[in-house]
């Protein structure tokens, strides 16, 4: 005993290094500053009704619940609470998902040339930058555009018919890459024990997949989902780039509506009261998704 | 190593179909790939044909050959500068994200530091919150600052918002270097910051690109943030250019802008397919949510 004082602090329990502050805080500082501090701000900014130009610019005050009754009685907001969640259902939760996995599934049973080349046009779809996809979806559904001659009706431009759809086939078509890969590695990863018995018990292919993969890939298709909502959820500039929320608001979905309230009308208090509902939209999301992850096995 | 190749082998074997047998399942599968193919590829296959057409619209037709619209381009002063703008904002956003995702990442894996698991996981819910709301507050306070229309100013933010998603990969990137390694030189009475110079840098260097190359493509592609935080013509990057040109109707031309958006694309796709030769085990996400 008096030899171990001796050797004063136990070394066998990990003690806490000043040495690993000073390595956090740069980071810490930079997000305290340009990240905490905004976080905060904006929930003390939505319950006000600061203005970006005018006496409300720097007279400003808190309002207490006002926002909150703006927006239950806002027709837009509204409205586009319904498109943020059919964009983000349509799109990610179905769209994304189904057809990622679909890609990864057809991939690993095509012929290696097949893989490689369609493999990569889907994965240079999705590296691209934003703006970019922005610009050739613009292009592909103007009138007289590629879509509008592969559907015969030349003078039908596809952006103001159906505004949504276009969006939201843009965004699919950008964002699919991510669950494709998500996927592939998920199949990749399955124990081969069991799909071996399946095979040996005679299994068609579909009952297979059905049966057998589908189960165990679970917990990456709850995964995926939970990533692809947040992602999605927050989608500014395809959707900007292409309508600015138009025609009329048929696509101002919530995070457009907020720079729209926010940058055009210049109502910053009433924006930030709306990017918080957004924000809790996706806790919403992200709890459903967390339970359902639990519930399993 | 080779035990799991060899079981990743044997499941690959399992699941291809076997093509004498059910030919008809082979052929269907190829030819709904060309097909999905065909819709990935018919958008871009545009930009591309009508940067070499010296009459383009907004269709998809065989160009007839010409490099005037790339002339065009980089003789026109503001496409030159918005490429000058997108490398300092991609390029002071990539070296402040890494450096300080390195430095947070290290303690955060190797060293004890209380309430760890709840600071990884305000990361996590950091790196999930949109900028849309971000942006509202950071422009009250860069107005207050006058750090407005300021390229490094904006760099600062596009930093801190792409953060916590650094430190998080950054983090589990210096998880799969085996500790075992640092132990046996702290043994043999290497210094710490010999460790970290000899041992750590190099095993994380693959890491390390990674970020730095995943930062630097989300900050080149950046739209809002700058959209909001910038305003002088000479400040605003790629993408905003891309934009205010698209909104221009006839002040650009559509083999122009066609030639721009591949130009500021082409860096973008040459860094992935570098940091894709690192990026294979990224995507094991199962049950990472648990």
């Amino acid at each position: 005993m008096a030899v171990a004082a001796g050797l004063g602090p136990r070394l066998d329990r990990e003690r806490f290094q000043w040495s690993s502050l000073v390595m956090l805080a740069p980071a810490l500082a930079l997000l305290g500053v340009l990240f905490v501090f905004p976080v905060l701000y904006a929930g003390y900014l939505g319950f006000t009704d600061l203005a970006l130009v005018g006496s409300r610019s720097r007279d400003y005050g808190f309002t207490g619940l006002d926002n909150i009754t703006r927006m239950l009685g806002d027709y837009v907001f509204i409205k586009s609470s319904w498109l943020t969640i059919i964009f983000v259902v349509g799109s990610a939760i179905v769209g994304q998902t189904v057809l990622g996995m679909a890609l990864a599934i057809l991939l690993r049973n095509a012929l290696v040339s097949v893989r490689a080349v369609i493999g990569s046009i889907v994965i240079v779809a999705w590296v691209l930058p934003e703006i970019t996809v922005a610009l050739v979806w613009y292009a592909f559904s103007q009138a007289g555009g590629t879509l509008s001659i592969l559907l015969g009706h030349t003078d039908t431009n596809y952006l103001v018919a159906v505004p949504m759809l276009i969006v939201s086939l843009a965004n699919l078509w950008r964002n699919v890459a991510f669950s494709m890969l998500v996927f592939s590695a998920g199949l990749r990863n399955l124990p081969t024990e069991v799909l071996e018995a399946a095979e040996v018990e005679g299994a068609s292919a579909w009952r297979r997949y059905r049966l057998v993969v589908l189960p165990l890939l679970k917990p990456t298709i709850i995964t995926n989902l939970l990533l692809v909502t947040i992602l999605n959820l927050s989608e500014f500039t395809l959707i900007y780039a292409m309508t600015q929320g138009g025609p009329g608001i048929e696509t101002m979905t919530l995070p457009l509506y907020v720079y729209q309230e926010a940058f055009v009308f210049h109502q910053l208090g009433y924006g930030t009261a709306i990017s918080l509902v957004l924000v809790l939209i996706g806790a919403v999301f992200s709890l459903l998704f967390v339970r359902a992850s639990r519930s399993q096995v | 190593m080779s035990a799991v190749q060899a079981r990743r082998v044997g499941a690959e074997s399992l699941i291809v179909v076997p093509y004498n047998r059910v030919s008809a399942a082979a052929v269907a599968t190829n030819m709904i790939l060309i097909l999905l193919g065909c819709f990935f590829l018919l958008p871009m296959l545009w930009m591309l044909f009508a940067s070499i057409d010296s009459n383009p619209d907004w269709a998809i037709r065989l160009p007839s050959p010409t490099l005037a619209n790339f002339v065009d381009v980089l003789g026109r002063a503001d496409a030159l500068s918005s490429f000058r703008s997108s490398l300092i904002l991609a390029g002071t956003t990539t070296v402040v994200t890494t450096v300080l995702a390195v430095l947070a990442a290290y303690p955060l894996s190797r060293m004890h530091i209380p309430f760890k698991r709840a600071f990884m996981l305000a990361i996590l819910f950091a790196s999930g919150l949109p900028v849309s709301m971000l942006i509202i507050p950071v422009y009250q306070m860069y107005v207050t600052f006058g750090w407005l229309d300021s390229l490094y100013a904006t760099a600062l933010f596009l930093s801190a918002s792409s953060l916590p998603f650094a430190i998080w990969l950054m983090k589990n990137f210096i998880d799969a270097v085996p500790v075992e390694l640092e132990q046996a030189a702290a043994i043999d009475g290497a210094s710490t910051a010999r460790i970290v110079r000899e041992l750590v840098l190099p095993l994380t260097l693959p890491g390390i690109a990674v970020t730095a190359i995943y930062t630097f493509i989300n900050a080149w592609g950046a739209f809002i943030i700058p959209f909001v935080l910038t305003y002088s013509p000479d400040n605003q990057p790629g993408p905003v250019e891309i934009y205010n040109f698209m909104g221009s109707h006839g002040l650009f031309k559509f083999g122009d802008l066609a030639v721009f958006s591949l130009l500021f694309s082409v860096p973008v796709i040459v860094l992935y397919l570098f940091m894709s030769r690192y990026f294979s085990g990224a995507f094991n996400f199962g049950g990472a949510v648990k």
